[in-house]
């Protein structure tokens, strides 16, 4: 090997101080089958970072890469100006919270979670010292000899998260933690996980299916597609500016109108407005939040469609309408709850939240 | 519901067959056992417990009760031994070829346990494989005596014939336990021996105490494998049981020696069942 161990990555990594992990183009097979194609994302210290994609996107085999459960096919991963990846799962200073918990069903609740404590050999003290506390900040000293048996899905959560991180790790990563809990427990447990996250300050890398649960915990979304990150931006960003049609469709509702540019105008449908797109044709992401029902008298630079109700769905605080245009367009408009919604309705968007995006199809 | 007449067909015949086959006889065992042979050579039907001082008393049968116990303990031992880190190879680490060796492992069950025996016969004898290997390479200049007809020939072969069913419950143990709690271990800082001891082998337990009673149990009452390859100092309680009720003609005394084993047999059963609900935590 002619080339030296310090790579590009590594010098990029030192020059912004805050990185912790350095994912560089890490690309794994099994066989013949790609999950992952050249993944490159650097996770801040202190970050909540979501890895969010459908199953089968990679989410998972790229969580157990870093954790060392699987091997990377290439590239490299680094932590505090160390190859990560080729260090065994046990001398990573990365722990996880695994989907199913895998608390170790013949220790107690206390024992589970000073189980790291005791193989890296710590004093019996220090480790009930431990072990309470990180009972403590759980709630759930209170079950400290129970066999995790005995306790119910949303506890034996508490105790696995307790369990990593009594390890004082430097990255905490989570695979799809709040999957196998009902809805209610699972917002709560949202909303405390991120707290907690904050109140220990050590970087999250967490893993779902759940575009809402991303939204509400992350401080940036890496959106992952068929092994290809989509893209990587906060959850406002990602919403508000979605880098393609597949971010704008995951991430909340959208609708995605085909537009046609032509000398500074956009042709869609029947619809037309001026544009400062380049000519030609463009995908563009119109949230149906943006249309409203159309003001009596119109107002200037406003684009305006009438429209059949096709479809309503309830949405406590609001409503969302499926119109049909009499040239075949179909909008999601989403407006206050109200039960009078019927027949032809008249709407309109300004054409400047109407915002371009990378058409994904083609991937 | 199912029918009074379908109900009947499905449990009459095997309570009729345990009670004929199993019940009967033990309650006749348990008689015989408290009867004795008169000088004349017929069983007279006055009650006493002589024949049980007998066994306390006499050496040969204390003593054949005491080596059987050594010999079976050394076979579950010896098939622990093996069993268990093949059963730990083939759960963890043999991939693909999983099942290919789980076959292999089996394949010597569907070989007649006699005709096992008498391969290890072929094999320790005097003029057999090992001694005419040893002596060709130049190792020994005369066969080793105590290769065959010797407690060491019993343990070998029942080892190789037990060990089977010793390694099948710690397979389907090793099986059980969820991949992720070894990932998991390893995540929280434990090197593979750390996970092996205090994660793998305390949840393989009940496979391991399942696996040791088979060994065990199974052993204890071999009579095919003393009487083919122990000679006189491997001779095991099973061997005697059989003489009694045969040439020896002492009915009583094999019934109390059958029952004590009979006793020592189901009271381990039990023990080991309890251990390994104990143990268990599904």
């Amino acid at each position: 090997m002619l080339t030296r161990e310090q790579p590009v990555a590594a010098l990029e990594a030192s020059a912004t101080s805050s990185t912790l992990l350095d994912i560089h183009k890490i690309a794994k097979s099994f066989g013949k089958n790609v999950v992952l194609r050249g993944i490159s994302l650097q996770v801040a210290e202190g970050e909540f970072l979501t890895i969010l994609g459908e199953s089968g996107s990679g989410k998972t085999t790229l969580l157990r890469i870093i954790a060392g459960f699987e091997s990377a096919t290439s590239g490299e991963l680094w932590m505090g100006g160390e190859r990560l990846d080729r260090l065994p799962p046990y001398k990573r200073r990365v722990n996880t919270v695994f989907q199913h918990y895998a608390l170790f069903p013949h220790l107690t609740v206390e024992q589970n979670v000073g189980y790291g404590l005791r193989v890296a050999k710590h004093s019996a003290s220090e480790i009930d010292a431990q072990v309470e506390q990180a009972l403590a900040r759980v709630k759930m000293t209170a079950y400290a000899k129970a066999k995790p048996s005995k306790i119910s899905g949303g506890q034996q959560q508490r105790v696995a998260l307790a369990r990593a991180l009594v390890k004082r790790p430097q990255l905490l990563l989570l695979d799809e933690p709040l999957s196998a809990l009902d809805a209610n427990l699972r917002r709560q447990m949202q909303l405390e996980l991120k707290s907690l996250q904050r109140e220990v300050g050590i970087s999250f890398v967490f893993v779902t299916h759940d575009q809402d649960e991303a939204m509400v915990m992350s401080d940036r979304i890496a959106l992952l597609r068929a092994g290809e990150l989509e893209q990587v931006a906060t959850p406002r960003e990602i919403y508000s500016r979605p880098a393609t049609s597949y971010a704008a469709q995951f991430i909340g509702h959208t609708n995605l109108l085909r537009a046609d540019v032509r000398d500074g105008v956009a042709h869609c449908g029947s619809l037309f407005w001026t544009s400062q797109l380049p000519d030609g044709s463009a995908l563009l992401s119109l949230r149906p939040e943006n249309i409203e029902v159309a003001a009596p008298s119109g107002v200037p630079g406003k684009v305006r469609f009438r429209g059949k109700l096709r479809h309503k769905a309830f949405h406590g605080a609001s409503e969302l309408l499926q119109i049909e245009c009499a040239d075949g367009l179909l909008f999601s408009v989403r407006t206050e709850a109200r039960s009078d919604w019927q027949g032809e309705l008249e709407f309109e968007f300004d054409p400047a939240d109407a915002f371009p995006v990378r058409n994904s199809e083609a991937a | 519901m199912f029918s009074r007449a379908y109900r009947a067909v499905v449990t009459v015949p095997p309570l009729l067959w345990v009670t004929v086959f199993l019940l009967i006889p033990y309650a006749l065992m348990f008689c015989y056992s408290f009867w004795m042979v008169s000088t004349s050579q017929t069983i007279v039907h006055s009650w006493s417990l002589a024949n049980y001082r007998q066994l306390l008393t006499v050496d040969v049968y204390w003593q054949t009760l005491l080596r059987s116990m050594w010999i079976a303990a050394r076979v579950m031992l010896f098939s622990l031994l093996l069993g268990y880190p093949l059963a730990y190879f083939l759960s963890f680490y043999a991939g693909a070829k999983k099942d290919l060796f789980y076959q292999l492992v089996i394949i010597p069950l569907w070989v007649s346990y006699l005709v096992r025996a008498y391969a290890w016969k072929t094999i320790l004898g005097s003029d057999g494989v090992l001694n005419t290997l040893l002596q060709y390479v130049h190792l020994t200049k005369h066969p080793l005596e105590f290769l065959l007809y010797s407690p060491f020939a019993v343990v070998l072969t029942l080892t190789h014939i037990y060990t089977p069913f010793t390694f099948l419950p710690i397979y389907a143990s090793l099986e059980h336990i969820p991949r992720n709690l070894v990932e998991a271990s390893s995540d929280l800082g434990a090197s593979p021996a750390q996970t092996f001891w205090r994660v793998i082998f305390p949840l393989s337990i009940p496979g391991v105490l399942a696996g040791a009673t088979f060994a065990f149990v199974l052993s204890l009452g071999d009579f095919l494998a003393p009487l083919l390859l122990g000679g006189p100092s491997g001779i095991m309680i099973s061997n005697i049981v059989v003489s009694l009720f045969g040439a020896a003609y002492n009915w009583p005394l094999g019934a109390a020696i059958s029952l004590c084993m009979l006793v020592l047999v189901v009271s381990l059963l039990f023990v080991s069942e309890r251990l390994e609900k104990k143990w268990s935590f599904s």
